[in-house]
C-alpha cells in the first residue's frame, strides 16, 4: 500500500490526464491521422500519377486547382502530425539518456514542422499563382 | 520515474535470440517503413518546392524523378508507403479487438506483404498506362 502524499486517491488521478498531462491523446491522434492518411495518401498517389511526365504549364494547372491544393494541404498536415508522433514513440523506445531524449524529441518536432511548412508554403504558392 | 542503473545485469532476449516469424518481421517492417517515410518527406518537400520555384527547377525535379534511378527510388518509396499502409490496416483490425488468434495473426502478417506488393504493382501499371 502506497502512502498518499496528497488527499487525491490513485483512482481520481487515473481519471484525470495522468503524470504526462496528456493521457491517451497521442495514441488517439495517431489513429485519427492514420485514418485520414489512408484516404489522403491514395489521393496523393493519384495526383502524383496525374503529374508524371507533364510539362510545367500542365502540372501547374493541376496543382493550382483549389480542390487539389486543399487535399494536398490536408495530406501534408495529416502526414506530418502522424510521423511526428510515430518518431517520438521510437525515440522514447530507444533513447534512454534524459538529455539526449529531450533533444531528440525536440529535433523531431522541429523536423516535422519544417517539412510541413515547406510543403504547405509550396502548395499555397502554386495555388495562388505559381 | 527513476533512471535505470547501469549494472552488469542480464538483458532480456532480443532480436538475435528469437526465431524469426512473420509477425515479428512485419512488426519490425512497420517501424522501419515508418522511419523511411519520415525521411522520404524531404523528397516530397523538395519536389513541391521545386514546382513552386518555377519551370526550370520543376523540369530538373521531373527529370531526376523520371530517370532510371529516380524511378527505382520512387518504386521503393511507393512500396514502403503502401506497406506501411497495410501495417496500419492490420493495426486497425487489432484495435477493434479482433485477429489475435495465432492463425489470423500469422495470415494478417503474411498477406500484408502480398497486399502491399500487389497494390504497388497496380499503382505502377496505372501510372505507366495513363502517361
Amino acid at each position: 500500500m502506497q502512502s498518499n502524499s496528497s488527499l487525491r486517491t490513485p483512482l481520481s488521478r487515473v481519471r484525470g490526464l495522468g503524470s504526462a498531462k496528456s493521457g491517451t491523446g497521442h495514441f488517439w491522434l495517431q489513429r485519427m491521422t492514420a485514418v485520414s492518411n489512408l484516404v489522403l495518401t491514395l489521393i496523393f498517389l493519384g495526383i502524383v500519377i496525374a503529374l508524371a511526365g507533364k510539362p510545367y504549364p500542365a502540372a501547374l494547372a493541376i496543382l493550382s486547382h483549389p480542390l487539389v491544393a486543399i487535399l494536398m494541404l490536408l495530406f501534408v498536415v495529416s502526414g506530418c502530425v502522424h510521423m511526428r508522433i510515430g518518431m517520438q514513440v521510437i525515440i522514447e523506445d530507444y533513447v534512454h539518456g534524459e538529455g539526449a531524449k529531450i533533444a531528440a524529441v525536440m529535433a523531431n518536432t522541429f523536423f516535422a514542422i519544417a517539412v510541413g511548412a515547406a510543403c504547405a508554403y509550396a502548395v499555397l504558392k502554386l495555388s495562388f499563382g505559381g | 520515474m527513476a533512471e535505470i542503473k547501469q549494472a552488469a545485469r542480464p538483458l532480456s532476449p532480443h532480436l538475435q535470440i528469437y526465431r524469426w516469424s512473420w509477425t515479428m518481421a512485419m512488426s519490425i517492417a512497420h517501424r522501419a517503413t515508418g522511419v523511411a517515410l519520415y525521411a522520404g518527406t524531404v523528397l516530397i518537400a523538395a519536389w513541391l518546392v521545386a514546382a513552386a520555384s518555377g519551370p526550370a527547377a520543376f523540369d530538373t525535379a521531373q527529370a531526376i524523378a523520371g530517370s532510371w534511378f529516380g524511378r527505382l527510388v520512387l518504386f521503393g518509396y511507393s512500396f514502403v508507403l503502401l506497406h506501411h499502409m497495410a501495417g496500419g490496416l492490420r493495426h486497425f483490425v487489432w484495435d477493434m479487438g479482433k485477429g489475435f488468434d495465432p492463425q489470423t495473426r500469422m495470415n494478417l502478417a503474411k498477406y500484408s506483404v502480398v497486399f502491399s506488393g500487389g497494390l504497388t504493382l497496380l499503382v505502377w501499371i496505372v501510372a505507366l498506362a495513363v502517361r
